[in-house]
């Protein structure tokens, strides 16, 4: 397969007309260093050979590719694959960039870390490798996410990561990446921000998509090895989108292959009730890039709702959308009530407990699937483990 | 020099010229308390000896500030204060004083009216500037043609973190003043002036011969008069900020005691007139 990487973007950080950097000048000096640095870094074999074995042997990888035999009969339709980073250490995806940033922050001899977490996904798996690396961590945090995930703050200080909660705004995602900005900004000398997603300035979207595409490089070569032939359509939830960006990156130029991303649509569709930036978004500028942001007619950024921390942003990530303008990729909702029933089914066709950020994914399969043929092949990136969202589960599944 | 560099700076934007020295820039969040008394705080303020208001846009995540602009945000937010507002506040300051008029906002609320339905109506109000800031001079393209084709002046900042590159393309980019950020770290005050602030200026100073300006954590007069050492103006915000959130009901007498004391204990005598 000689045709393989493709270039989606013509300037460095632009995805068509998104991206960028609108950032305070104070910034300005890190971003470029960091950008330099990767750019060396990913040139350089001793890099790239250190952060494979760091994936191989420290996080896991690769990830099975398992055919959901019962899944796909109870549905009656696509036979279903499951990717599954919620097998990696730390229970999600987010460990692929943090490894990578870890040992660019290594090369730029800043030791001290600061992320910021929704879910908390992000938050663990930057305290295991500040902990790996004998970094300093601290992790921002809205006060209503810490409610929300309350094991995965005492997991992040059990790892000797400091949680800073915070408490304006939303009290979620948005407002903690806000926090870590403003730390960012004024200890931008000594510090690297471990930013968790495709979001935020040039180089953060492309840089952490590279450290990501792990997974859709493993996915294309375990399908092509069971089937013969590449996927009918690869679905991944999105929240900022670096599980689906991941995924989907290997597959942007096999054009016959369908990618779906799934965003959150909460408990309705008025502004504020959901997460979905194709639903409702229009592009605008938040944290530094140019995407499709959740706002009002004045543009202030709108409140979200999702039941799932982790998707519970008001913007995208750059990339997906210029996927979507280019309608190289669909987008689309599952409500929370449409987790709930997925995350159930999953767990009770196959033994596997999706978090509720993948369980969107399963939601848009359980629509799908069975209106698709038995020759088709759906893929579904099952992005991360659902042990955080035993407290959620509980409080909202009627069970025994 | 120093008449050279005013000289230029008067032919491009006369209300940005600093008839002091130091200047003084005031910088407020609009609609903290209401919309009223912050017009009323404004022309308080130029009575006591402001030169230049930058006239903060509310913005619902607003990165670059500490907590005492924030709380005024969200305060002037809940008022449902927006960028129409402000402009509007603006044409009716302009009616009554001849100061330097900055619209100060975070670029969201401006790309959401439309870059150029904005600078039309900026400029239309009578403002003299925009100062936006999250935009940096690489995204700067069509932001400083409609600037330009406007008669506004363009604001950027340059940090301590900037590199010599970086200050030369601000300086080539900027009009009116330059804003020279103290030191790295988000609004607010402090107790100390970081030397990193003469350092920057002097390093602003090789690549313009527009005046530069001084802001982050001045609120004394003590770094008032420091900061006339060697710039020409300086921004105070959050202090003023501070006092308007610590002054309910008498916010315009408050901080117009405010500037009368940095002037009292800041300034040399305006000597030199130009």
């Amino acid at each position: 397969m000689a045709t393989r990487a493709i270039q989606t973007k013509p300037t460095p950080g632009r995805f068509g007309p998104y991206g960028g950097r609108y950032v305070p000048e104070t910034l300005m000096a890190a971003l470029e260093q960091l950008e330099r640095e990767y750019e060396k870094a990913r040139r350089d074999k001793k890099f790239r050979d250190e952060f494979q074995r760091l994936l191989k042997e420290y996080a896991g990888r690769p990830t099975p590719l398992f055919f959901a035999r019962r899944l796909t009969q109870h549905l009656g339709g696509a036979k279903i694959y499951l990717k599954r980073e919620d097998l990696l250490h730390t229970g999600a995806h987010k460990i692929n960039n943090c490894l990578g940033q870890a040992l660019l922050a290594q090369r730029m001899s800043k030791h001290r870390i600061i992320a910021e977490t929704g879910a908390g996904q992000h938050g663990v798996a930057s305290a295991t490798v500040c902990a790996l690396f004998g970094f300093q961590c601290v992790v921002y945090m809205g006060v209503e996410d810490m409610r929300r995930q309350e094991l995965n703050v005492f997991r992040m200080r059990l790892l000797g990561a400091e949680v800073r909660g915070v408490d304006s705004g939303s009290r979620t995602l948005k407002d903690a990446i806000n926090e870590a900005m403003r730390d960012w900004v004024t200890n931008v000398r000594t510090t690297h921000y471990l930013l968790g997603s495709v979001l935020g300035a040039h180089p953060y979207p492309t840089m952490v998509r590279d450290f990501h595409s792990v997974i859709g490089h493993e996915a294309r070569a375990q399908i092509l090895k069971a089937e013969g032939r590449l996927p009918t359509a690869i679905i991944a939830c999105v929240g900022g989108g670096s599980n689906a960006i991941g995924i989907f990156h290997e597959f942007i130029s096999d054009k016959k292959v369908r990618l779906i991303g799934v965003e959150a649509g909460g408990r309705g569709t008025g502004l504020g009730d959901h997460a979905a930036r194709f639903r409702g978004g229009l592009p605008g500028v938040l944290q530094g890039t140019y995407s499709y942001v959740l706002q009002d007619a004045h543009g202030q950024i709108a409140a979200t709702h999702s039941i799932s921390a982790g998707l519970d942003y008001p913007s995208i990530g750059p990339e997906h959308a210029a996927l979507a303008d280019a309608k190289r990729a669909e987008y689309v909702a599952a409500s929370d009530q449409e987790t709930l029933d997925a995350c159930t089914l999953l767990a009770r066709t196959e033994g596997i407990i999706p978090a509720l950020e993948s369980s969107h994914a399963v939601a848009e399969c359980v629509k799908r699937a069975p209106a698709m043929k038995k020759s088709d092949i759906l893929v579904v990136n099952i992005s991360g483990r659902g042990d955080k969202d035993m407290g959620i589960l509980r409080e909202n599944l009627k069970i025994g | 020099m120093n008449h050279i560099k005013r000289t230029i700076a008067a032919e491009n934007h006369p209300r940005l010229n600093f008839r002091r020295t130091p200047g003084l820039v005031v910088y407020l969040t609009c609609g903290d308390p209401d919309l009223t008394t912050t017009r009323e705080i404004i022309l308080a303020a130029i009575k006591a000896g402001a030169d230049v208001i930058e006239l903060g846009v509310p913005f619902s995540d607003p990165v670059a500030d500490g907590p005492v602009i924030q709380r005024a945000s969200e305060r002037a937010l809940k008022n449902g204060t927006s960028l129409q507002d402000v402009l509007k506040l603006a044409q009716e300051i302009r009616g009554q004083s001849d100061a330097g008029l900055i619209i100060f906002s975070y670029f969201n609320p401006i790309l959401r009216m439309g870059m150029e339905r904005f600078c039309a109506a900026a400029a239309e109000a009578g403002a003299d500037g925009v100062l936006i800031t999250d935009m940096v001079v690489e995204e700067a393209g069509e932001y400083r043609r409609c600037m330009d084709s406007h008669g506004l002046a363009p604001i950027f900042l340059a940090a301590p973190t900037s590199t010599d590159q970086r200050l030369r393309s601000i300086a080539q980019a900027s009009r009116g003043f330059i804003y020279a950020v103290s030191r790295t770290g988000i609004t607010g005050q402090q107790k100390q002036l970081a030397g990193d602030a003469r350092e920057l200026v002097q390093r602003i100073r090789k690549y313009t011969k527009l005046p530069v300006a001084v802001g982050f954590g001045i609120s004394n007069p003590e770094q008032f008069r420091q900061v006339g050492e060697f710039a020409d103006a300086a921004v105070i915000g959050s202090a003023i900020v501070h006092t308007i959130e610590q002054n309910p009901g008498r916010g315009p007498q408050a901080v117009a005691e405010l500037i009368g004391s940095l002037r009292k204990g800041g300034s040399k005598a305006a000597n030199s007139p130009r």
